[in-house]
């Protein structure tokens, strides 16, 4: 079996620490340096595109007490806003960042088996940012077609940023694309080929396995989103006809023949529900290990958790046309995707059972990790079963144009993996940075978002039953039926979104100010067994494991283990009288 | 039919879990230490072998949704859409694919050459096969000029976009493969390094010579067919 580290040799890695500071911090091919700068460069574009979203509320809540956008940019901001939180933070947080950061250190290797195509993942993925954020600048400001850029919308006129900045967008996902692939690459073959000594796959910690499978759906998912951004392109700039249909508009007839809007949205929808996933599956991954952790209790059925990744992953690749159901594709699909879809939700609730049962009697230490990972599991769930109202075909049809849809995909993949993105940082922090982030601004941080989300997206579930369309830049005589409360809700829901947001000063203000005065964590603050706290140094220097690579004796559970000294075994632990095989692995 | 091919992305994903399934089934705490020492270790090559294994995964996707895009465009299922005109292939097509048949066969004679160590004819070979690439390449753009130069160019015929489109997207994977083929060229020309050290990059370059064969051969015949 060929889990053994290629990183092992040295002769093949250079593993010379490099010496300038321009090597070391901004053209560094270290994959922990890589994973900061993803980081950086995602939260920091996810900072505009929360503003955005504070901007279009304050319209929403109050459309006579501002002018401070126009229709036309309430609908470049609810695209950009839509695109930059999926693609630009989220995907590129999971994967380029805890990615990077964690499968080198849970696999017990030096670094990513592909150094340099690594470093220039992130220089395109910088790249593909720049270029969208050159949509703001350029004549007619950025496209406004909604974040999934249906045509023939999308690139005809009177759709906002119709000329650059739908280029703008579509050069920008293709550059993303391709950072994807040179990233992706690296974590599915780093994870195949340089595990330490000892790690069989079934003894990898549910991050890497979340990481790892979300990273094969991109490699074969992205493809049909690059596919549409190429044809789509071509139909925008030389007037092929691959998507556009024949038609009028504004009196006169366009260049286009008779070309197939139902073709990009198959494309993009093949696309567009792996990218769930591919935010999701990290996310399941590394909650698990944060319960388990902080539950001090060993995960609970492990091997069906695997397996139950594994099967989210081959099935979200046929569940796609659950997002068409009002497309006015041949209604027989109808029926074959909400089956599928149905289907989904079996793995998905296995995870759900195992997660409360870890925890169930566990010794939980209500950290602030830990709060986080519970919240994710509450909101989950709410989310995840308003999917199974609209995965049924029926009940979508009324509701796909309405605020219940906004309430769900925010619940179940913006406010979820957000949620562990948190908890995950600072469950992380003290091995990046060696500081601990204050608690208590941590318990504030947790409480107010928690609690605000849930006063954000709870009332909306509540208008989209009343029918309140979604992508109205305002209700106010225009739609007869909707009542008075809608607009107080409105009202409510925009205040707490101001809250929520401004709550995540207090974040970055931790992120900022621990990082000097943070209590000092030392090498394991929380006790935990996988391998990336046994590292000989916090933070891990270059080449990560000092002159010996680690071996791996048990799989990354062992904590409580009847008749061990402590509470928990690290996976680098020797099997003996004082630290045996814990029966949990073998039943697990 | 579409989703049939659609479906063709996901076998691709079905072979890389074939690769790993195995390993799923494995009981680690039935052996009672950690792996022996005498394992063989992964090698550098092996390594690049499953890098470059994982982006052919990548190759297919984007070549099967291509395919079924083409395919949905055409109207396939429903009746064939109404501006689609089938566009009548340049006969230079029959000799480009000859030729890149002649650099693929070569390529596989350059992997021979330095499993037998010998270097000139392993230089002389991955040469042909690079000339024989080239040659292929100019016999595409030559197919483009003839296509164009016919009274039916018009980008807004589908069946035409498609065309340009699909060899275009080939052939940019081939320029690709033509960068690392010059690398190593170079490299062997200045004698910078031994024979075996040549070994992997022209054994990548053959796999990866021989998938975008398969590709072009299967684009051709899709192109042939409609």
């Amino acid at each position: 079996m060929a889990f053994v580290a290629i990183a092992d040799r040295d002769h093949e890695h250079a593993h010379d620490e490099p010496r300038t500071w321009i090597r070391k911090y901004v053209w560094s091919q270290d994959h922990k340096v890589i994973a900061i700068q993803y980081g950086v460069v995602a939260i920091s574009i996810g900072l505009v595109a929360l503003v955005m979203s504070v901007l279009m509320r304050l319209q929403l809540g109050f459309p006579h007490a501002f002018s401070l956008i126009a229709p036309q940019d309430y609908y470049q901001f609810i695209t950009m806003h839509g695109m930059i939180m999926v693609i630009y933070l989220l995907t590129a947080l999971f994967l380029g960042g805890f990615g990077n950061y964690l499968i080198p250190l849970m696999c017990g290797s030096r670094d990513m088996v592909f150094p340099y195509m690594n470093m220039l993942s992130f220089w395109f993925y910088l790249l593909a940012v720049l270029v969208l954020v050159a949509g703001f600048f350029v004549p007619g400001g950025p496209t406004g077609a909604g974040w999934t850029l249906y045509p023939p919308q999308a690139i005809s006129p009177g759709t906002p940023g119709v000329t650059w900045g739908i280029i703008s967008m579509l050069a920008s996902l293709a550059i993303f694309i391709i950072a994807f692939t040179m990233g992706g690459l690296n974590y599915v073959t780093t994870v195949l080929q340089a595990r330490c000594r000892g790690m069989t796959l079934m003894r990898m910690p549910l991050s890497v396995w979340g990481i790892f499978t979300a990273s094969v759906l991109g490699l074969l998912a992205f493809p049909a989103l690059f596919v549409s951004a190429i044809m789509m392109m071509l139909d925008s700039t030389i007037g092929t006809s691959f998507f556009m249909p024949a038609m009028a508009t504004m009196g006169e007839t366009s260049k286009y023949s008779g070309g197939s809007p139902l073709l990009f949205q198959h494309l993009f929808w093949f696309f567009g529900h792996p990218e769930v996933y591919i935010v999701a599956l990290p996310a399941f991954g590394i909650v698990s290990d944060l319960l388990s952790t902080h539950a001090r209790r060993n995960i609970f059925g492990y091997r069906m958790m695997v397996w139950a990744i594994l099967a989210i992953g081959c099935l979200s690749f046929v569940v796609w046309a659950h997002h068409m159901y009002v497309s006015g594709m041949n209604p027989y699909f109808g029926f074959f995707f909400a089956t599928t879809t149905l289907i989904i939700a079996v793995p998905t609730a296995i995870k759900v059972y195992n997660w409360v049962l870890t925890i169930w009697r566990g010794d939980v230490h209500l950290t602030v990790p830990m709060l986080f990972a519970i919240g994710f599991i509450f909101t989950f769930v709410n989310g995840g079963l308003t999917g199974l109202f609209l995965g049924n075909v029926t009940v979508d049809v009324p509701l796909s144009g309405t605020y219940f849809v906004v309430a769900h995909f925010h619940m179940v993949m913006g406010v979820s993996p957000i949620l562990v993105v948190f908890g995950a940082i600072y469950h992380w922090y003290p091995k990046i940075t060696g500081r601990m982030l204050d608690e208590t601004l941590g318990k504030w941080h947790f409480w107010l978002t928690f609690l605000g989300t849930y006063s954000i997206y709870l009332p909306m579930h509540y208008l989209g039953i009343m029918g309140v369309p979604r992508r109205y830049y305002a209700y106010d005589n225009a739609i007869e039926f909707i009542p008075p409360s809608v607009h107080l809700a409105n009202e409510w829901i925009s205040v707490s979104a101001l809250i929520v947001a401004a709550v995540q000063l207090i974040f970055l203000f931790n992120l900022v100010w621990s990082y000097r005065h943070g209590k000092e964590a030392g090498p394991n603050p929380w006790r935990a067994t996988s391998l990336e706290w046994q590292t000989p140094d916090t933070p891990p220097k270059h080449g990560n494991w000092g002159k010996e690579l680690p071996v791996v004796h048990r799989w990354a559970y062992d904590y409580s283990v009847p008749g061990a000294p402590e509470d928990f075994i690290p996976q680098n632990v020797p099997h003996s009288a004082n630290t045996p095989v814990s029966p949990h692995e073998s039943h697990s | 039919m579409s989703i049939t091919f659609a479906f063709g992305a996901l076998i691709a994903g079905i072979v890389v879990w074939a690769v790993i399934v195995r390993q799923l089934t494995v009981k680690p705490w039935e052996v009672q230490v950690a792996a022996g020492a005498d394992e063989p270790q992964a090698s550098r090559f092996g390594t690049v072998k499953i890098g470059l294994w994982v982006f052919l995964a990548v190759v297919t996707s984007l070549f099967g949704l291509f395919i079924s895009a083409y395919y949905m465009r055409m109207g396939h299922g429903h009746e064939v859409a109404t501006d689609w005109t089938p566009v009548i292939e340049p006969r230079v097509l029959w000799v480009n694919s000859a030729l890149l048949v002649a650099s693929s066969v070569a390529m596989q004679w350059a992997r021979a050459n330095v499993l037998r160590g010998r270097a000139r004819a392993a230089f002389d070979s991955l040469l042909i096969a690079g000339l024989a690439t080239l040659a292929f390449l100019a016999g595409q753009v030559f197919a483009w000029r003839e296509l164009q130069a016919t009274g039916f160019f018009s980008a807004r015929n589908p069946a035409l976009a498609f065309f340009y489109l699909l060899t275009a997207v080939h052939g940019l994977h081939l320029l690709g493969g033509l960068f690392v083929w010059a690398r190593t060229l170079v490299r062997m020309r200045r004698r910078e390094f031994e024979l075996i050290e040549a070994r992997p990059s022209i054994e990548l370059c053959a796999i990866y010579w021989h998938y975008l064969l398969l590709v072009w051969l299967v684009l051709f015949a899709l192109l042939l067919s409609t």
